[in-house]
């Protein structure tokens, strides 16, 4: 049963085909990654997927639902919750505070409620910041549960945007290069957490560089090129795809190199 | 401590409240009332502006637009119609609201430069049609305008406006720090820490946009309606591109996404050109000067400035 | 084409002429800094008063101008090193109210240093109307138009062919690499302070026989050739020098046909209009951004 389906999707720049012509489904409950080289259409995608960017051509259907052309925040509403290569977090607020901020669609607070600050926010308010604290332990931030955003690492600051993210309630979790940036030792606790909540039943899409982070988590393997799909499978299928190779993996990335069939 | 019997949250304004109360031992005549009453007032629309410009991140240059479409609307509904003071400042607040419904759409989907001009070109578009239109509104002249009843009691003398406005500030205040600390204020602060980021986050940037300006607008012309009637008399020099620099240069001054700094900043700088008609020849130039020097050494305003001096850095409660 | 449309359109490119010099300053600095200097319609008075004053005392015409678009130089100078220079990486909000705190300054010293009065200057080749078409004509106005198209043409081959212009030019596309390749940027930055102002000087000694000259001219002339470069397209010089042509004509076509009283609301509207439909201007680039 496939949650997200993309039909022909394509988007174009100014005459520039950033992506064209892709056409997958994600199935729920999996781990499903997209790979390839810089400037492939990656994070293009993954805007399209959260309505970021307005497809040209094409159609992204969540669970029956057409989403094309909505604005972000409905794409969020209904399920679809991401982090970003470049962290867009709010600085400018607590780290709770950012985290909570995710939890907005689930608040219903009316503006009088908020103007006159009735008791039933202030209720809502105490019920909020407990469950996002727990998100953050959740994650790994216990530590940071009361510092404000622009004092803690980086590790840990990719780790708030995917707490954030949490806090909506997805169905369908994007990150987009969460291990990047991050030293081995961060690496690892990112791949503990996604396995953490590929466990937990979310359905998890990675856009992500690290192979072996890729091929340890994923069940299935989405790979572009030029803005087109290369190959689509299983890890096993994609790495030894003689295509995948050639444009992206190299012969060091197959594994055993006596068997890639076709390999230089 | 007595410190202790108010909830933190409270303590800002709880302080602005006993400031308000104990002020008039030191305001020794009517001069200094007047004063006090014009700080009032512009304090009103700063911290409403400041919930646009400093939680938003938003700009506006033509917020003078809005006071004076609340002042002129009042006037002109009390003078020329004959309507009942109250309910004609709640028309004209509602019109107001009305037409910054209507404009904010298209005006906030600009950014930056583009919206500054806008909101600029909106706030002397409105100033030039009030200045024009002299039949409705007495022009360049300005018109009179009769006082605010309540209960068929004129309100009248500085005395009495004193506490009127401090009033009217203290809920202007109570009702901005409530926003700002609800998930509303949350969303605010979250579009101008990263508008991107808050929409994937399920933040319509958007509307909420919409409804901060529009907050802001009603700020303005309740104030704007107030200062009309407590002056009894309202002239187009109230409306001008100059005075909406002065409203977004006391928000900025005072400390921007802080709400005392608002009202701090409006106390500051409404009092200083008072202060310098001493110099009279010279204001310009000193208010010129303080405005640039202020943002070149306190970009981020003087209460967040002053409150890192002096508290050390504690992580959010 | 009838005469009074034919006046309205002399008078329009007339304005629209000075517009267009002073949406150039806008730009040019605007290129150089990504500041919007709202001081730069006081460029326009210091430089008609200051001629006035000259040649009040006796200077001959051609000296006083030269003079006084070297003090708006200066100014401009002493503008990006007491007020940008300091303020450098500041928010939009924050380097506004600068640039118009300056402006506030700048006309407080004006105030100071003249008067608060209006003075005219002399015009360049005497005040007898021409006829031209049945549309009469200022000779003034003429000088006005060919003298901005003259510095429309000086300023084409300073960023075309001279090494300051390009390193302006190369510094507005991309800082670091003017930086890389050896572009003292510290100086391409005064250098289009000064060029902004001295640009406005000139629009303000042109314009100031036809419309006299007072110590807050500056005002309205800097939020039109504001206007005018958004309109144009901010950042673009041809948009700037359209935009402000544009502006001018259909602000003299709306003031003749529509209503005098309502003109400066009319330029406005337009503006709004242009934000609203097209914010890249007419000759602006159409960008998106990258997430």
């Amino acid at each position: 049963m496939s949650l997200l389906r993309v039909e022909r999707l394509g988007k174009e720049f100014g005459g520039v085909r950033a992506v064209a012509d892709l056409d997958f489904a994600i199935p729920g409950g999996t781990v499903f990654s997209i790979i390839g080289p810089n400037g492939a259409g990656k994070t293009t995608l993954l805007n399209l997927l959260t309505g970021v960017y307005v497809p040209s051509t094409g159609r992204i259907v969540l669970e029956e639902r057409d989403l094309t052309g909505r604005a972000p925040y409905e794409f969020a509403a209904c399920g679809i919750a991401r982090t970003f290569q470049n962290l867009q977090l709010f600085f400018n607020m607590s780290a709770l505070d950012n985290v909570m901020v995710g939890r907005y669609l689930h608040e219903h607070c009316s503006l009088p409620a908020a103007l006159l600050r009735l008791p039933s926010l202030a209720r809502a308010e105490r019920a909020a910041r407990a469950e996002c604290e727990e998100l953050m332990r959740f994650v790994g931030l216990a530590p940071y549960v009361a510092a404000s955003s622009d004092a803690m690492p980086y590790g840990a600051l990719k780790r708030l945007e995917i707490a954030r993210a949490l806090a909506t309630r997805p169905r369908l979790l994007l990150l987009d290069e969460p291990a990047a940036g991050l030293n081995p030792t961060e690496t690892l606790e990112i791949d503990a957490l996604i396995s953490k909540l590929a466990k937990s039943g979310m359905t998890v899409v990675l856009v992500e560089h690290n192979m072996r982070l890729v091929m340890g988590v994923s069940d299935h393997i989405l790979v572009l090129d030029y803005g087109r799909q290369l190959a689509e499978g299983t890890a096993e299928t994609v790495r030894r795809d003689p295509k995948v190779i050639e444009a992206y993996l190299g012969t060091g990335a197959a594994g055993d190199t006596a068997a890639a069939p076709g390999a230089r | 401590m007595l410190a202790h019997l108010v909830p933190r949250r409270s303590r800002g304004l709880a302080a602005l409240a006993l400031t308000v109360l104990a002020l008039p031992l030191v305001l020794l005549n009517n001069y200094y009332y007047e004063v006090a009453i014009l700080v009032g007032l512009n304090a009103i629309v700063c911290v409403g502006l400041n919930l646009l410009i400093g939680y938003a991140g938003q700009i506006s240059l033509g917020h003078a637009g809005f006071f004076g479409l609340g002042a002129y609307a009042s006037a002109i509904l009390t003078a020329r119609y004959g309507w009942p003071p109250l309910t004609a400042m709640l028309a004209a607040t509602a019109g107001v609201a009305a037409l910054a419904w209507l404009i904010g759409r298209p005006i906030l989907r600009l950014r930056g430069h583009y919206l500054a001009m806008a909101t600029l070109g909106m706030g002397i578009i409105i100033s030039i049609v009030i200045a024009t239109e002299d039949r409705l509104t007495g022009g360049p002249d300005g018109m009179s305008v009769p006082p605010l009843t309540l209960f068929g009691f004129a309100l009248a003398g500085e005395r009495l406006w004193y506490w009127v406005v401090g009033g009217a500030l203290l809920v202007a205040v109570w009702l901005a720090l409530n926003l700002v600390d609800s998930p509303h204020g949350r969303a605010l602060r979250a579009l101008h820490g990263s508008e991107i980021g808050a929409e994937v986050a399920g933040i319509d940037s958007a509307s909420h946009k919409l409804r901060v300006f529009v907050i802001s607008a009603v700020y303005a012309a309740i104030a704007g309606s107030l200062a009309a009637h407590y002056a009894g008399f309202i002239t187009p020099a109230k409306v001008t591109f100059f005075h909406s620099i002065e409203l977004v240069t006391m928000v900025v001054f005072g400390g921007m996404a802080s709400t005392f700094g608002a009202v701090v900043g409006a106390a500051v700088l409404t009092t200083l050109p008072q202060a310098l008609t001493v110099f009279k020849e010279y204001e310009m130039v000193v208010f010129g000067a303080v405005m640039m020097l202020t943002m070149i050494f306190m970009p981020n305003g003087l209460v967040p400035t002053l409150a890192a001096r002096f508290t050390s850095r504690r992580p959010a409660p | 084409m009838s005469a009074q449309f034919l006046q309205f359109l002399l008078a329009g490119l007339t304005i629209g002429a000075i517009y267009a010099l002073v949406a150039l300053g806008f730009s040019i600095i605007y290129n150089a800094s990504q500041v919007i200097n709202f001081a730069q319609g006081e460029f326009v008075m210091i430089g008609g008063m200051t001629t006035v004053s000259l040649t009040a005392i006796g200077w001959p015409l051609p000296f006083a101008m030269v003079a006084a678009v070297l003090v708006a130089t200066l100014v401009g100078f002493a503008l990006e090193k007491f007020a940008v220079e300091p303020a450098r990486g500041a928010s939009v909000v924050t380097l506004i109210i600068i640039t118009i705190g300056a402006s506030i300054l700048l006309r407080g010293l004006a105030t100071l240093v003249w008067d608060k009065n209006f003075h005219p200057l002399k015009a360049f080749s005497g005040e007898a109307p021409l006829q031209i078409g049945g549309a009469t004509l200022v000779p003034q106005s003429l000088w006005v138009m060919g003298i901005t198209l003259v510095v429309v043409l000086l300023l084409t081959w300073f960023f075309g062919r001279t090494l300051l212009g390009k390193a302006l030019l190369a510094t507005s596309h991309n800082r670091l690499a003017a930086q890389l390749v050896g572009i003292n940027v510290r100086h391409v930055l005064l250098a289009s302070f000064g060029l902004s102002a001295a640009l406005g000087a000139v629009a303000g000694i042109l314009i100031a026989p036809i419309t006299f000259t007072s110590w807050d001219v500056g005002v309205m002339l800097g939020l039109k050739g504001f206007a005018a470069a958004i309109l144009g397209g901010l950042g673009s010089g041809p948009g700037a020098v359209l935009g402000g042509v544009a502006l001018g004509v259909i602000e003299a076509m709306g003031a003749g046909y529509l209503s005098s009283a309502y003109k400066d609301v009319i330029a406005f509207v337009i503006i709004l209009a242009v934000l609203f439909f097209l914010p890249s201007g007419l000759l602006g680039k159409r960008s998106t951004d990258r997430v």
